[in-house]
């Protein structure tokens, strides 16, 4: 059977793979919980108690106060469940594309409608 | 025995849930999108569909990493839509066909497709908003539906060959089912696109073109790909047109375009339409 091979890379790229899942577990089941308008209401009244009830690490509560995208997928957060998160703070997926790529919304805007020319 | 009428392939941007709701089909932004869809709602007319069998991948509404099935077929009277927590609205209940449910299940079992099989199952907006674009004035969806679901969320992933053979064998077992109803098969998602990472808006007209004439010219070429090599060329969820390459394959070795669209952007996405007939 052959061996895997080293982990692909590509750039400005996570694989949401074995390592990021077992990694993320924490806060992406606190994501997922977001499903419920419920559970984000109660995320909203006291978020630091609401990682603490998920079990966040230090680095994923963190990236969450912060609204750290980036940071949250280097802390094994998966893009969907991240998703709802942004959801709560009213933030589209232009938003979070804007906020991974350091443009303002209208520049990232503006460089899809450019791959569309 | 059921006649397979054809298949529509079509990405299934949440931005799209939220557009119908608030009436946007005919604003500039969205005009492009939208009018590539009445001549396909024309040919479903001509070719009146009983039941669609559907390949989407879901976001987190009904799987989480708990449990993840790489390939999962509904078996249910009823499949409901929910809260996916980024404000689209819900859309009513789709009927389920559990007698085809199960004709699926132990023909792919047959052919050496583990799935999972789920008897309680709720479908997102890959599932739904392609079936509302497909039929905007039915409040409640007029076909009867089976979901089959293809893992895009944890990697590993199955593979593009993988997928198409899942198809082949889901367009010979609508085939030889015992039945008289006509079925279409969908396959939702893509085109390129990607959400997360540095790389966020990526996204690649050249593949989009090149993979959507494909499945009419040369439907194995996207088999050639691995799944990082699609991740590269279409972004993370671009990976995503495996279910057009699942649906594309059950149509049989020849299909012919009815129509096609391809539009930059929706959201963040090269969103695409397809709607191809067995030749």
């Amino acid at each position: 059977m052959a061996k895997p091979g080293p982990k692909r890379t590509i750039p400005g790229t996570t694989l949401f793979d074995g390592e990021q899942a077992r990694k993320g577990y924490a806060l992406n089941k606190m994501c997922f919980s977001f499903n419920s308008a419920h559970n984000r209401a109660a995320f909203q009244r006291d978020e630091a108690a609401y990682c603490r009830q998920y079990g966040l690490d230090a680095r994923q509560t963190q990236a969450i106060r912060e609204r750290d995208v980036l940071g949250l997928l280097a802390a094994g957060g998966n893009v969907y469940y991240l998703a709802k998160f942004a959801g709560i703070l009213g933030l589209d997926v232009q938003d979070l594309g804007a906020l991974q790529t350091g443009l303002t919304k209208d520049e990232f805007k503006a460089r899809l409608l450019a791959a569309g020319r | 025995m059921a006649t397979l009428v054809g298949g529509v392939t079509t990405s299934h941007v949440p931005a799209i849930g939220r557009a119908i709701a608030q009436n946007l089909q005919q604003e500039p932004y969205w005009k492009p999108w939208f009018d590539g869809f009445p001549p396909v709602r024309r040919w479903l007319a001509e070719v009146r569909p009983d039941v669609a069998v559907v390949f989407y991948n879901d976001h987190g509404l009904n799987f989480f990493l708990d449990k993840m099935p790489t390939f999962a077929v509904g078996a249910a009277p009823t499949y409901e839509n929910d809260d996916e927590g980024w404000g689209i609205p819900t859309l009513p209940p789709y009927r389920g066909d559990p007698a085809l449910s199960w004709h699926l299940i132990e023909a792919l079992i047959e052919r050496e497709f583990d799935v999972t099989t789920c008897q309680e199952m709720r479908v997102d907006h890959a599932f739904t908003l392609p079936l509302k674009l497909l039929w905007p004035d039915d409040e409640v969806c007029p076909v009867r539906t089976v979901p089959v679901c293809i893992n895009t969320v944890q990697f590993p992933l199955p593979s593009a060959a993988r997928c198409f053979r899942l198809g082949q064998a889901v367009g010979d077992a609508i085939r030889a089912w015992d039945s008289d109803a006509r079925v279409l098969v969908v396959g939702t998602g893509g085109l390129s696109h990607q959400l997360d990472g540095e790389r966020a808006g990526f996204i690649n007209r050249d593949f989009d073109r090149a993979f959507m004439a494909s499945l009419i010219d040369d439907p194995k070429w996207a088999t050639q790909y691995s799944i990082e090599d699609l991740v590269e060329l279409t972004g993370t969820q671009g990976v995503e047109l495996l279910m057009w390459l699942a649906a594309r394959a059950a149509l049989g070795d020849a299909a012919r375009q009815v129509h096609a669209n391809y539009h930059i952007p929706i959201s963040n996405t090269a969103a695409g339409l397809m709607a191809m007939a067995p030749a």
